[in-house]
């Protein structure tokens, strides 16, 4: 969902990259507070695994490919502070390295996949994780959840950008219809990855997963 | 050495941290230097609805379209097993530079504070 130029006005993009901006400035300080030393790195190796797991495009309909946002995943691994910045600097390094992502719509793709996807993600993560019993298959189930709905959110950050400024004339409701369509589609593929990539890192390291931590610390002794 | 007493040194001479750091970006590179190649070629969610709907039409080049890794390929290199191969180690390794210092950067800080 790389936002090219030219779909969106100049305005309209302008106010998307303050708001960006300020997400991801909020998002330093929220990070800072929150990870440490050991959880930094790991932070880091989110980025790294999101923007190698982007390049695979899997088929989803007719025609049709769809990638990893990896929004929701980074938010269970790392926190969702962490996990806007993480998801900025894969598509910083996508929109300058890789022409991958215009550059003055950066900022709406910030705000769309660094910034609603990872909170709408994030929000329904905790309330499934809330209503489901304790344990590792909840917390991969919720991420999974979290994950479906975090591509359609992330879509219809883009259809309101269309609606607010379009440098096209196609009714809203149209593209509304067809975005949301498409990316729950996609989201399929989003909850798929992210289930077995946190449920992969629960089987190995739990401690370092950020989602299952308040589950554990009930249980765990701290050393040191 | 065995292969147990090999595992043995290897648990003792590499942290666990260290460890599932090196394996993650080792598969990282996987993925994107190789895996990738199979990708899907076709059109992404956002392209699509672009082209069925029309609004594509706005869409601008990019900026650096010409640039030596655009669209996931090296300049240069023919071979396209290759070049998006080696575009997406480029990509790993850049990203991990990048954001591997703006997180050690984040938490470099003379007071700790304390782990929620």
């Amino acid at each position: 969902m790389h936002i090219p130029d030219g779909f969106i006005d100049v305005q309209t993009s302008a106010i998307f990259a303050g708001l960006a901006a300020a997400g991801v400035a909020a998002s330093l300080k929220g990070a800072r507070s929150q990870l440490d030393e050991k959880s930094a790195p790991l932070a880091g190796l989110t980025a790294v695994f999101i923007f190698a797991v982007q390049m695979l495009n899997f088929p989803v309909v007719a025609g049709t490919s769809g990638h990893l946002i990896g929004a929701a995943l980074a938010a269970v691994l790392v926190g969702p502070w962490a996990a806007t910045l993480a998801l900025t600097v894969v598509l910083v390094m996508q929109a300058f390295l890789f022409a991958d992502g215009g550059l003055t719509a950066l900022g709406l793709s910030t705000f769309n996949m660094s910034i609603i996807a990872v909170w709408v993600g994030y929000a329904i993560f905790l309330l499934v994780k809330k209503i489901l019993p304790r344990g590792k298959p909840s917390i991969v189930i919720a991420a999974a959840i979290g994950a479906l709905l975090s591509v359609p959110a992330a879509a219809l950050g883009f259809t309101l950008q269309y609606a607010m400024g379009a440098n096209a004339t196609f009714s809203v409701s149209t593209v509304l219809g067809a975005m949301v369509g498409t990316h729950v589609l996609i989201g399929i593929g989003e909850a798929l990855i992210t289930g077995l990539t946190v449920s992969a890192v629960l089987a190995s390291r739990s401690d370092l997963v950020y989602g299952w931590k308040g589950n554990a610390t009930v249980l765990e002794i701290r050393r040191g | 050495m065995d292969g147990k007493a090999t595992l043995q040194f290897w648990r003792f001479a590499v942290d666990k941290n260290k460890k599932f750091l090196i394996s993650g970006f080792v598969v990282s590179l996987f993925l994107a230097g190789v895996v990738s190649f199979y990708a899907s070629s076709n059109p992404d969610g956002l392209e699509k609805v672009a082209n069925d709907i029309g609004f594509i039409a706005t869409a601008e080049e990019h900026t650096y379209a010409d640039g030596a890794l655009a669209d996931y390929g090296v300049k240069g290199i023919e071979n396209e097993r290759a070049s998006v191969g080696v575009a997406g180690v480029i990509g790993v390794i850049g990203t991990a530079v990048v954001g591997g210092l703006l997180f050690k950067f984040l938490v470099r800080k003379p007071k700790k504070t304390i782990k929620q």
